[in-house]
């Protein structure tokens, strides 16, 4: 007798590999704007990261949905990566483990979703 | 009496520090902590919209703390692991993606590799052309 458990790895695995394609696509450009270029002035305008500006593209229904899906799926395809990764180290994928990783980057959706949609549109 | 408890049951090798035994694994290990840069970054632009809902004020706090050579560093360390996992990335995506076929040829990891890199570069430069001339 053959029975399929049902199984909610698909999820995480959907998860991660929208994320690993997002990070991959716009991770690098997305951290030399925001961490080095914008704070440091090179190659953008002073106003390139000023209040007004950001707000505007977050206020904007394409920016908002970027940034969201950007934080979000970042975040969960680091989750699923590193519960992995700590698993050749020896910590063992039990659901307390799971929890902590799949947690933290639900904590990271809801504050980034929470933030996003609290700026107006 | 204790190393004879310990001498029962088979030889287990220790898998202490494994990755560095060859070179391969070293290779997956780098590979694997990108992943801490995606997070890292995750992070940082979840504090960063949670600033800017919080206020101008809120948000040149953030801005300042971006600015902080420790923040460059950080984010220097960031971009290495950026670049790191697209490269490796569109590299395993052969592997993991279902084989395509075109004009009854399957086609070579190589080209869809290649693909995924050059997509990462028009998507950077669209990325970098939105932030230069975006108005708000």
């Amino acid at each position: 007798m053959n029975r399929i458990t049902p199984s909610n790895a698909p999820i995480f695995w959907l998860l991660f590999g929208a994320g690993g394609v997002l990070s991959a696509l716009f991770g690098s450009a997305l951290v030399f704007i925001t961490g080095i270029a914008g704070p440091l002035g090179i190659g953008l305008s002073a106003d390139a990261l000023s209040y007004q500006r950001v707000l505007g593209f977050a206020q904007n229904f394409i920016g908002k949905g970027f940034l969201l899906a950007c934080i979000a799926f970042f975040a969960w395809h680091a989750a699923h990566r590193l519960l992995c990764t700590v698993h050749d180290f020896g910590i063992h994928k039990t659901v307390f483990v799971k929890s902590i990783f799949y947690g933290c980057a639900m904590v990271i959706t809801l504050v980034a979703a929470s933030s996003l949609l609290s700026v107006g549109f | 009496m204790n190393t004879q408890v310990k001498s029962r049951g088979p030889y287990k090798r220790s898998m202490t520090g494994w990755w560095k035994r060859d070179p391969f694994f070293m290779k997956y290990m780098v590979r694997e902590m990108s992943a801490l840069a995606v997070a890292g970054y995750a992070i940082v632009l979840m504090f960063g919209v949670l600033r800017l809902s919080q206020g101008e004020a809120a948000w040149n706090g953030w801005l300042a703390a971006m600015k902080s050579p420790l923040s460059i560093l950080l984010h220097l360390t960031f971009l290495l692991g950026m670049v790191v996992h697209a490269k490796s990335w569109f590299e395993i995506m052969p592997k993991t993606m279902p084989a395509m076929h075109s004009g009854g040829q399957r086609v070579p990891g190589s080209t869809i590799t290649r693909t995924g890199w050059a997509v990462t570069v028009v998507a950077s430069l669209v990325t970098w052309a939105i932030a230069a001339w975006w108005k708000a």
